[in-house]
């Protein structure tokens, strides 16, 4: 069978502590006021161990070497470009918002425009999308943004504590299309654009090539009459002149990304599509999730970057590795949510389809959420108690020993460093440093879980996961590197 | 020891989810008042 490959991939974190506080406020927090004094500077976040790691210049598996908590133990010399992804300042961001823009709903201060105009034109990767490279509206007037934002006709946006701009609302009385709406929308556009730029740059793959483009986000962009009718996927395919590609946007909460991967690997196998690229952007609306918590700890307030990423699948090239299409792991409405069952269905049932052990794995990537951002709520780790779950099933399988768990746990389980942004952590992270090491000849078989929590949409009371199998390409014979 | 004992339950995705912890209260004669799956991500 000629599996498809995942080609290249690319992530990128985006610091935005002004989008914070701009949520906190939309939430009407009670402790708003004491967020401002506890916010990262973006030197601090760019040397914060588990962002090294989601950009490639650290491998996940280093991290428990380095002591916490990691945000009094940043890298030195920490660089904002990495080996799979790079860190956006806010300022860029705010460029990146107005860029992708088509319908002038952000307005942006001259000054301020005119100056982060000049650093988008000048970088590698985002100089050439659209709305970047052609010259746009000259901007506004400090006066003409304060009257607009007076006036409730839309939102401030800040940078470095001060309003630099504003993003409007698109309909008068339509709440979908709110202010606060817009901001979520253009936020994950923007931030998926990034991220598809990157990919570019990265792997070479030409905007033009892309056949077929699916979006994975949380979000819903529609009207009032068809509030989630999307199509995140072609506007950013659009800002980012992919003039030949379609798409389409999936969503199943956080489980969104890995069902992408797999229907993006059946789009390429099947033949219809030769290049397809799964993309996602940020959540405005994750920022800050836990604030109260990580002040009453006394911890800087961490959730305060938007995460994107974007895969590249395409035909067998006798390197990349190859999405086992053959081996996914579902959770399927019958089979209950026991813990039991459920890692039994996503996890034993294609590794016995597919002749194999649950520790022929050499990594489990699940939930991969920071831990030091989550732990903090009483929660635990997410990963550790996910991989604790396959242990246990190894257990129950007789094909270990009890006493073995702690150590296949750390043998098998990518620890957690993804940012809290709902669908980012889902597995997927580690999809780029897996390539890396399954190329370098270091990692043979991976398998990548996605879940997602469905009840949160009150239309049912399952959840949702998914799992698939990334393998070395078996006519890889040498070792490559990214 | 749950017999004639009103519960609510707290579920957790990636820990055991209320549906489960649900079907073990009432097998042991609780009653179940409330009942939810929580998220942390």
């Amino acid at each position: 069978m000629k599996y498809p490959v995942i080609k290249g991939t690319s992530y990128v974190l985006i610091h935005t502590p002004g989008l914070l506080l701009q949520q906190a406020n939309l939430e009407g927090l009670p402790f708003s006021h004491l967020l401002t004094d506890q916010l990262r500077s973006f030197d601090s976040v760019a040397g914060y161990p588990p962002n090294q790691a989601f950009i490639g210049n650290l491998f996940p598996e280093d991290l428990p070497q380095i002591p916490r908590p990691w945000y009094n133990n940043s890298l030195p010399n920490a660089k904002r470009q990495g080996l799979l992804g790079e860190i956006f300042p806010e300022d860029e961001f705010l460029g990146l918002l107005h860029a992708v823009d088509v319908y002038g709903l952000v307005c942006l201060e001259a000054g301020f425009k005119l100056a982060v105009s000049e650093k988008l034109r000048s970088h590698p990767a985002l100089s050439g999308l659209n709305g970047i490279a052609t010259a746009q509206d000259n901007g506004c007037s400090h006066a003409e943004i304060q009257e607009i934002i007076k006036a409730g006709e839309a939102l401030p946006l800040t940078f470095g504590g001060r309003i630099i701009g504003c993003i409007r609302k698109a309909h008068s009385s339509d709440s979908t299309l709110s202010a606060s709406r817009v901001l979520e929308n253009l936020t994950a556009k923007a931030s998926a654009a990034a991220a598809l730029q990157l990919l570019f740059r990265k792997t070479g793959l030409k905007p033009q090539d892309v056949d077929y483009i699916i979006e994975t986000s949380e979000e819903a962009c529609g009207d009032l009459r068809q509030k989630g009718g999307g199509s995140f996927a072609k506007s950013i395919a659009e800002a980012c002149s992919c003039s030949n590609a379609s798409g389409a946007d999936t969503r199943a909460f956080c489980a969104a990304p890995v069902h992408a991967l797999m229907q993006g690997a059946a789009l390429v196998q099947s033949g219809i599509f030769e290049n397809v690229v799964v993309v996602a952007g940020g959540c405005s609306a994750k920022l800050g999730l836990n604030a109260g918590i990580h002040l009453a700890h006394g911890m800087p307030v961490l959730e305060d970057l938007l995460g994107a990423f974007a895969f590249h699948i395409s035909k067998d090239d006798g390197i990349n590795p190859i999405v086992r299409t053959d081996l996914i792991g579902t959770m399927k409405v019958g089979c209950g949510d026991s813990p039991q069952q459920v890692y039994s269905s996503l996890v034993a049932e294609p590794l016995t389809r597919g002749g194999y052990k649950i520790l022929d794995i050499d990594r489990y990537a699940a939930e991969l959420v920071n831990p030091e951002i989550i732990e903090p709520t009483g929660c635990g780790d997410l990963a550790q108690k996910n991989y604790k779950m396959i242990a246990s099933l190894a257990v129950l399988r007789r094909e270990m020993d009890r006493t073995g768990i702690e150590e296949q746990i750390q043998r098998f389980g990518v620890p957690g460093f993804a940012p809290n942004q709902g669908h980012i952590p889902s597995g997927v992270p580690y999809i780029g440093p897996a390539r890396d090491l399954i190329l370098r000849n270091k990692v043979n078989q991976v398998m990548i879980i996605g879940k997602g929590s469905l009840f949160l949409g009150k239309l049912t009371r399952l959840y949702d996961a998914v799992s698939l199998i990334i393998q070395r390409n078996p006519k890889q014979k040498a070792s490559v590197s990214i | 020891m749950l017999k004639g004992k009103k519960v609510i339950i707290i579920g957790d995705r990636d820990g055991i989810p209320a549906q489960s912890l649900e079907e073990c209260v009432i097998s042991a004669g609780g009653e179940v008042i409330y009942a939810m799956t929580h998220c942390y991500v």
